[in-house]
C-alpha cells in the first residue's frame, strides 16, 4: 500500500527527539535522598541481557510511530515504547541499588522523563487521528488510569526514590490527597453555587454585569502568593472578632484562607462563562420563545441553559484545572494538600519529595481536564451536520 | 373577531403608533403594510403584548387582552417571525409541539398534532419529525416555524415578515401554502410586510401604515383603485396599478362562450396571467379549460373592459 509509506511529520519529530533523549542520562544514582546523583545511561542500567529488551521496545515503539496512515500501528508503537520505558525502570532500579549502600536512591532522570512525554504525545497524536467519541475517550482514560494503578500497586517501581518517599509518608499522603481534593473541588463547587446565579443576574441586568465583572477581573489579577498572603490577616481578624468563627475552623492560617482564596479566583471564569453561555442562544429563538408565551424562567431552563451549557461547563473546566494547580500554594499557609510535600521538599532540597507532591497534582489536573472535556462534548445539543 | 381600539405607543415622547383602530373578521387574512418606521411591527407586537400599549386596548372575541397575564395570552396567539426563530437544540417535533407542551397537552395528543401539521405542510412526518432545524433547508425551516405557530389551534396568528428571509421562488410557494392552509383551517391571520405585492397576493384586507397612523384599511381592490393618500398610491405604484388590479380577478369571472387557439389557462388564473399570455404569443383570446373540460375563452377586449371599470 503506497499510502502507508508516507511518514508522519510529528512521528518523525518524536523519533528524532526520542533518540536524542536516549543519549541523555536515563536514571540517577545518589548516595542519599538529598545530594545530587550521577547520571546513568540507559544501556548501563543493568546487565545487557536485562536492558536490551527494554531498549529494543523503546526504539521499535518510536519507529512504529512513523507511518502517517497506520493509526493503529502508531498507537501500538506508543504502548510498546511505554512498556519498554517501564521495563528499563523496573530492571534498572534494583540493579543500580545493588551494593550501592543503605541510603542510596535511584530516580528517573532527563532521558526517562523526556521519553515519557514524547511517547505520551505520540499516543495522544494517534488517538486524536482516530477522533474518538466522548465515551471512547472516557474508556481510554479509565484504561490508562487502571494500568497506572496496577503498576503502582504491584510494587514493581517501589525501588524508585519518589516511591520510597511515598512509603515513609503513606498516611500523610492519603490525608493530603483528600485535603487537595477538598480544596480544589470544594472551591469549584462553592464558586459554581455563588457564580452561577451571579452569572444569570449579570446576563439579565447588563448594568449589574458592568459593575460586577470588573471587580472579579481585578481579583483575578492579584498574584496567587499575594492572594494567599492577604487572606491571613483578613481571616485572622475574622477568627478573632466574630464569635464562634474559630470554632468552625476560621483562622489566619490553615484550610479556610486557602479555600477562600481559591473561591475568589474561580468567580470570574464561572460568572463570565455563565453570562457568555446564556448569551449564546440565537436572538430570534429567544424572541420566538417570548412570543409563544414562555415565562422568563422557562426561557432560561428550556432555551438559554441547554444552549449555553457547553460554554458554562467550559468555565468550570478552566476553574477546576486552575484550582488543582493553585491548591499547591495552600501548602505554604498550612492549608494542606500536595503543596505540603512540595514545600517540605524545597526546604530539604529533596527533589523526590517535591515530585511526590507535583506528580499527583499534574495527573489529577490532566484527568480532570479530560473528564470535563468529555462532559462538555456530551452536553452539546446541536448536531454539527448540515443539510 | 379582533377589535383594535384606539391603540397607541409612545417611546420617549415620539408616537410610534398613533391611535390605530380597526376590526379583523374571524377567518380572514389582514396584511399590515408600510415602510420601515411606520409602526407596523409595533402595532403587531402590541396585540400579543410583546409591547405594552401606552393607551387603547385590543379585544379578542370581546375579551380585552389586558385581562390576562401576557404569557398566558401569548399561548393562545400564534407568533411567527422572520428567520423562523426555531430552537436549534429541539427536533422538528419538539419545536412544533412547544406551545402544546406549555399548555400541558398529553404526549399522544401533541404527537398526533405534530404529524397532522407536518402533513399539512407537505413534510413527511416519519422523515422530518426527528430532524434538527440545522438539517433543514430554508424553506423547510420557515414551514416548521409557521407550523409551530399554528400548533395549539390559536385564535389568531401573528406573522412578522415571515417570508422576508426566503428567496423569491420559495417565497411565492410559501405564500401559496399559507393561503391554502389558512383556507383549510379557517385561521385568522395578521401579517406584517413591507412588500405591497405580498400584501395584495395574501390579504383579504390590507391596512396601510404611515408615520404611526393607519392611513387606509380595505380590500386589495379598494387599495389599488382608490388609494386614500399619495403615500398609498406610491406604495401601490402608479404604473403597475392596472396590472395589480387584474391580478386580483380570476378568469372565471369574465369567461365567455367560444373557442381560441393555443395553450389553455385554468379558471383560477388571474386576468393578469391571461393578458400576459395574449401579449407574449400574439393572441387576442385564450381558451379556458378545467380538468379537461372546455369552459370557453377570455378575450383581450374583456380584460380591457374590466381594467377600465375600476371606479
Amino acid at each position: 500500500m503506497k499510502a502507508g509509506t508516507i511518514v508522519s511529520a510529528p512521528g518523525l519529530l518524536f523519533g528524532a527527539f526520542g533518540l536524542a533523549a536516549l543519549l541523555t542520562p536515563f536514571m540517577t544514582l545518589a548516595a542519599n535522598r538529598i545530594v545530587a546523583g550521577d547520571g546513568i545511561m540507559a544501556w548501563n542500567l543493568a546487565e545487557p541481557s536485562a536492558v536490551l529488551p527494554g531498549l529494543a521496545a523503546v526504539l521499535l515503539g518510536l519507529a512504529l510511530g512513523l507511518p502517517a496512515d497506520l493509526t493503529k500501528v502508531r498507537l501500538a508503537g506508543s504502548v510498546l515504547g511505554l512498556a519498554g520505558l517501564l521495563w528499563l525502570a523496573v530492571q534498572g532500579a534494583p540493579a543500580l541499588l545493588d551494593g550501592a549502600g543503605e541510603y542510596a536512591r535511584v530516580s528517573p532522570a532527563t532521558g526517562f522523563w523526556f521519553l515519557l512525554v514524547i511517547l505520551m504525545l505520540l499516543m495522544a497524536d494517534a488517538l486524536a487521528a482516530m477522533s474518538p467519541g466522548p465515551l471512547m475517550r472516557g474508556a481510554v482514560l479509565a484504561a490508562v488510569l487502571g494500568v497506572l494503578a496496577v503498576i503502582l500497586w504491584s510494587g514493581a517501581l517501589s525501588d524508585l526514590s519518589v516511591l520510597k518517599e511515598y512509603a515513609s509518608r503513606r498516611d500523610a499522603f492519603g490525608r493530603e490527597l483528600l485535603r487537595h481534593l477538598g480544596l480544589a473541588f470544594g472551591s469549584v463547587a462553592a464558586a459554581a453555587v455563588i457564580g452561577f446565579p451571579l452569572g444569570v443576574l449579570c446576563h439579565r441586568r447588563a448594568r449589574l454585569g458592568g459593575a460586577i465583572l470588573p471587580v472579579l477581573s481585578f481579583l483575578q489579577t492579584i498574584p496567587s502568593l499575594a492572594m494567599f498572603g492577604l487572606m491571613i490577616p483578613i481571616l485572622g481578624w475574622v477568627g478573632n472578632t466574630v464569635p464562634g468563627a474559630q470554632a468552625i475552623g476560621i483562622a489566619g492560617i490553615g484550610f479556610a484562607p486557602a479555600y477562600l482564596a481559591l473561591v475568589l479566583y474561580s468567580l470570574l471564569p464561572v460568572v463570565g462563562n455563565t453570562g457568555a453561555g446564556l448569551a449564546a442562544a440565537p436572538p430570534a429563538a429567544l424572541e420566538a420563545a417570548r412570543g409563544m408565551g414562555m415565562t422568563p424562567g422557562q426561557r432560561l431552563l428550556r432555551v438559554e441553559l441547554p444552549l449555553g451549557l457547553p460554554i458554562i461547563l467550559t468555565g468550570l473546566r478552566i476553574v477546576l484545572v486552575q484550582n488543582i494547580g493553585l491548591a499547591v500554594i495552600a501548602g505554604l499557609i498550612g492549608g494542606g494538600g500536595f503543596g505540603t510535600f512540595v514545600f517540605q521538599g524545597l526546604n530539604q532540597t529533596a527533589t523526590d519529595l517535591i515530585l511526590l507532591g507535583a506528580l499527583p497534582t499534574v495527573a489529577l489536573a490532566l484527568a480532570s481536564a479530560i473528564v470535563m472535556d468529555i462532559l462538555v462534548d456530551l452536553t452539546r445539543r446541536i448536531p454539527k451536520v448540515s443539510p | 373577531m379582533i377589535e383594535i381600539d384606539s391603540i397607541a405607543k409612545t417611546y420617549d415622547g415620539i408616537k410610534a403608533v398613533d391611535g390605530v383602530s380597526m376590526t379583523v373578521e374571524t377567518g380572514t387574512i389582514t396584511v399590515i403594510v408600510g415602510t420601515s418606521g411606520s409602526g407596523k411591527t409595533t402595532l403587531l407586537r402590541m396585540i400579543n403584548r410583546l409591547e405594552e400599549p401606552t393607551s387603547g386596548e385590543v379585544r379578542i372575541n370581546g375579551a380585552s387582552t389586558l385581562s390576562v397575564k401576557p404569557h398566558i395570552l401569548r399561548r393562545r396567539i400564534g407568533y411567527a417571525i422572520q428567520g423562523h426563530g426555531l430552537f436549534p437544540h429541539y427536533t422538528v417535533a419538539r419545536n412544533i409541539g412547544a406551545v402544546p407542551e406549555l399548555l400541558n397537552w398529553s404526549h399522544d395528543k401533541i404527537r398526533a398534532r405534530v404529524d397532522e401539521l407536518l402533513e399539512l405542510f407537505s413534510m413527511e412526518p416519519a422523515q422530518f419529525r426527528d430532524r434538527y432545524p440545522a438539517e433543514l433547508s430554508g424553506g423547510q425551516q420557515q414551514r416548521v416555524g409557521v407550523a409551530r405557530a399554528l400548533a395549539s389551534r390559536p385564535d389568531l396568528l401573528l406573522m412578522d415578515e415571515p417570508f422576508g428571509a426566503l428567496d423569491p421562488i420559495i417565497r411565492t410557494r410559501a405564500q401559496e401554502d399559507l393561503r391554502r392552509i389558512q383556507q383549510r383551517l379557517g385561521s385568522t391571520i395578521m401579517l406584517v410586510t413591507h412588500d405591497m405585492e405580498e400584501a395584495i397576493r395574501l390579504g383579504d384586507r390590507i391596512a396601510v401604515m404611515d408615520g404611526g397612523k393607519l392611513v387606509q384599511h380595505g380590500t386589495p381592490a379598494e387599495i389599488i383603485s382608490r388609494p386614500a393618500t399619495d403615500f398609498v398610491a406610491n406604495m401601490v405604484g402608479d404604473v403597475e396599478r392596472p396590472l395589480r388590479l387584474l391580478s386580483l380577478i380570476p378568469l372565471s369571472e369574465v369567461v365567455e362562450d367560444g373557442d381560441a387557439p393555443g395553450d389553455a389557462l385554468s379558471p383560477e388564473a388571474s386576468l393578469r396571467d391571461a393578458l400576459s399570455a395574449c401579449l407574449w404569443t400574439g393572441r387576442t383570446a385564450v381558451p379556458i379549460v378545467q380538468g379537461g373540460t372546455h369552459l370557453g375563452r377570455v378575450t383581450l377586449g374583456a380584460i380591457r373592459a374590466r381594467a377600465e371599470a375600476h371606479e
